[in-house]
């Protein structure tokens, strides 16, 4: 089986031996299942990265399931306005832990160029975000990138205790 | 509910079972009088069949759906407003994200309607190049329309083929442009610049790929029973009906009207190039689809024959009003420097005045009404989006039809949230 | 263009004063009808073979100087004789009813939510005037020209969980 990138210590008995926070860091990381939250036109775009051509499921997030109980990763994906914003944050918190978000197009990111009534100028006035992936919309290039920076992020993670800080009542802030 | 006395019992004990004998099934239990209640389901907005997010509560007879709840507004971003404070030009990206599928015909639409306003032409280059362009993006527009309404019916492999098809297309459009999706690429009053070198060749050499596909999505669906199950008689909406609900494009003309702008009210040479109209007959799912399907083909026919037309010259009108001036005099010559200046921080100003002008979208009539003010920020614009109309009726489409149904006709209306909730 | 003036004169021989005034700006016609008798101006009109309803249009004239503060504007269309007619009505600050359409055109229904939402005018005799775009806690009327640009409202909670089938 390929255990690149994790620490692996090599036994001439043909056993390897590795930590547990290890081992389940390399499986988090590779097998992300995405949540497209896809509202506007990143939607598209995000539709074109998991077409054949710049293909998503080389780095294993090949599995979009628009259920927030069978996924990790919401990827945000256009303009949430002040009435989609209570949407959101009630999928976000279906979600299982460990979770993580990725705010995509300028849009998510800040509000994008429409800095008026109607949208949230950043999704993360909402929810916590991961990664923000600029661009308008942001090419499905950078979408991979930001893929691959998240999982750099998750090698990086400790594994003991929550993620984020939790209030008194369970949830994630 | 069967009688067990009358079943074919493998296990005969079970009839002298106690809770056989507990249900009195002697007479004939008809559904009616059992104690029923309909079911609630919200669908969306957030739902992996939702095209955009907009939400559907129905109120449910067993599978059969008796009312309907369409709600709408989950995008609703205040381009109305926002528009109020940008100059003309500033506005372009803007409109680029009505239509996200179809972004240079947004843009072709609204510049359209300020040039009329201003009382300009464009030069014959411009009008042939945005005439291929429009009919690229509606091909583009329809091929996404297409395969995700095929998706929802459950063929998969539609959608490869045609995004691989739109892919090519829209390498040709970003090596255009320089964008994937919001191109911008149109200016009030001719482009942002000219077809490169050779360009025609790369259009000819993309656009085989389009009947490629078509004959590969065809050959799969067409003569496919279980499509034909799921698409003939669901969702039909009869020529008035679509004509009180203010239709417009493939659904007005998948239930036989013959309504097209671009033969009603040609604009830019449209009525000198060959190509025919696709009309459907009852207005269901498999009419729009293949409406659709023949306008890509019909799109591909007027691109080839703009291609052989399309004449030399200048793609800007010569108005020091309208146009920026070339960037080297604006570095060289003091007229020019404050011509650029004036242009770009008082915007271009249409007299005091109204219009209303629309163009063929592919999704329907694409209107904008534009009122000015004289100063260099529109007064304000109106868009008449032609999803707002088709989703209007889809309360009317989906009653009496099956949970199933709704994606399938959904999806057949080719609802753009962008434009819906502008 | 005839057929259209022909039409326009039998409209001003039916409601008279009603019809205050009708412009022609860039080739477009443009009638302006009184409040009070809009609804009979476009009976007519659409008996006259008008079967489309395009469009319908709010406009806060505030800093325009014009008769009242508010107009709204109808765009027809007669698919028989290809014809584009726009139908204007002025409508004052202070009585902003106006009758429904959706008895004549099913386009209405919606587009009439919408300029109630953006502008707060009343259309009397529709089945369900409530907002549309903006969410239900919105206070006030976006595309008023004394709402401000970058005023935000938080909704604290998700649509009506349950909307009255029966209305919409």
């Amino acid at each position: 089986m390929g255990v690149e990138g994790i620490p692996v210590t090599k036994h001439e008995t043909g056993i390897i031996t590795t930590r547990i926070d290890d081992l389940i860091r390399w499986g988090r990381k590779n097998s992300l299942w995405p949540l497209p939250f896809g509202t506007a036109c990143c939607a598209i775009e995000f539709m074109g990265v998991a077409s054949s051509v710049f293909d998503i499921s080389r780095f294993g997030a090949e599995l979009v399931r628009f259920s927030p109980r069978q996924s990790d990763l919401m990827i945000v994906a256009g303009t949430i306005n002040y009435k989609l914003g209570p949407v959101l944050r009630r999928i976000y918190d279906q979600i299982c832990e460990p979770k993580y978000v990725v705010s995509m197009g300028a849009c998510a990111c800040s509000g994008g160029f429409y800095d008026n009534y109607a949208t949230i100028q950043g999704i993360d006035h909402i929810i916590p975000v991961d990664v923000f992936i600029p661009g308008c919309p942001p090419r499905p290039d950078a979408i991979l990138n930001a893929l691959v920076k998240l999982q750099e992020r998750i090698d990086r993670e400790p594994q003991r205790g929550p993620r984020r800080p939790v209030t008194e009542h369970g949830q994630t802030r | 509910m069967m009688d067990p006395k009358h079943t074919d019992n493998p296990n005969p004990e079970s009839e002298n079972s106690p809770a056989a004998a507990d249900l009195d099934l002697e007479d004939e239990t008809t559904l009616e009088d059992l104690d029923v209640e309909p079911m609630f389901i919200n669908i969306g907005p957030t739902h992996p069949a939702t095209h955009g997010t907009f939400r559907v509560f129905c109120k449910l007879d067993g599978e059969r759906i008796e009312k309907a709840a369409v709600e709408i507004g989950f995008l609703h971003r205040g381009f109305e407003k926002i528009v109020e404070t940008k100059h003309y030009t500033q506005v372009i990206p803007y409109t680029d994200r009505l239509n996200y599928c179809s972004g240079l015909v947004n843009n072709v639409g609204y510049c359209k309607a300020v040039e009329r306003m201003l009382g300009v032409t464009i030069t014959p280059r411009t009008e042939i190049i945005r005439v291929i362009i429009c009919e690229i993006q509606r091909i583009m527009d329809h091929m996404i329309c297409v395969c995700a309404n095929l998706v929802d019916l459950g063929a998969l492999t539609n959608f490869w083929y045609f995004f691989n098809a739109r892919e090519k297309l829209n390498d040709l459009l970003e090596a255009l442009t320089g964008a994937r999706l919001t191109y911008s690429y149109i200016r009030i009053g001719g482009l942002a610049w000219d077809f490169p070198k050779g360009f025609e060749a790369n259009v000819t050499e993309a656009m085989k790929q389009v009947p490629k596909a078509i004959r590969d999505v065809e050959g799969l669906v067409k003569k496919n029973r279980i499509f034909i199950d799921r698409a003939r008689d669901v969702g039909v909406m009869s020529a008035e009906d679509a004509v009180s609900y203010g239709f417009t494009g493939p659904c007005l003309r998948a239930s036989g009207v013959n309504h097209d702008l671009r033969k009603k009210a040609p604009y830019y040479h449209y009525d000198e190039f060959e190509f025919d109209v696709p009309l459907g007959e009852k207005g269901d799912v498999y009419d729009r689809i293949f409406v659709r399907i023949e306008e890509m083909k019909q799109s591909y026919r007027i691109v080839e024959q703009a291609l052989k037309i399309l004449p030399g010259g200048p793609i800007n009108i010569d108005d020091k009003n309208v146009m920026l001036p070339d960037k080297d005099k604006v570095h060289s010559s003091m007229e020019e420097l404050i011509n650029h200046f004036k242009l770009v921080i008082e915007g271009i100003k249409p007299p005091a005045g109204e219009i209303y002008d629309a163009i063929e979208a592919p999704n329907g009539e694409l209107g904008f009404y534009i009122i000015s003010d004289g100063s260099g920020k529109p007064y304000r614009i109106k868009c008449r989006p032609p999803c707002f109309y088709l989703m209007n009726g889809l309360k009317k489409l989906i009653e009496g039809h099956m949970v199933a149904d709704i994606v399938a006709i959904l999806a057949g209306l080719n609802i753009i949230a962008g434009e819906l909730d502008r | 263009m005839d057929k259209l003036d022909s039409i326009v004169e039998e409209l001003r021989g039916e409601l008279g004063d009603a019809v205050e005034a009708v412009d022609r700006p860039y080739g477009d016609v443009v009638v302006t009808v009184a409040k009070a008798r809009v609804h009979d101006a476009l009976s007519l009109l659409k008996a006259r073979g008008f079967s489309f309803l395009l469009d319908i249009a709010g406009v806060d004239g505030l800093h325009l100087g014009r008769r009242e503060r508010f107009e709204i504007v109808y765009f027809l269309y007669s698919l028989q004789d290809d014809l584009r007619l726009r139908v204007k009505v002025f409508v004052p600050e202070t009585d902003m009813n106006l009758p429904t359409m959706t008895d004549l055109w099913q386009a209405a229904n919606w587009a009439e939510r919408e300029a109630y939402d953006m502008f707060g005018f009343n259309f009397d005799g529709h089945p369900n005037l409530v907002r549309i775009l903006c969410h239900r806690e919105f206070v006030g009327h976006a595309l008023r020209k004394d709402y401000p640009v970058l005023k935000g409202q938080w909704a604290t909670g998700t649509s009506d969980l349950r909307p009255d089938l029966e209305r919409e």
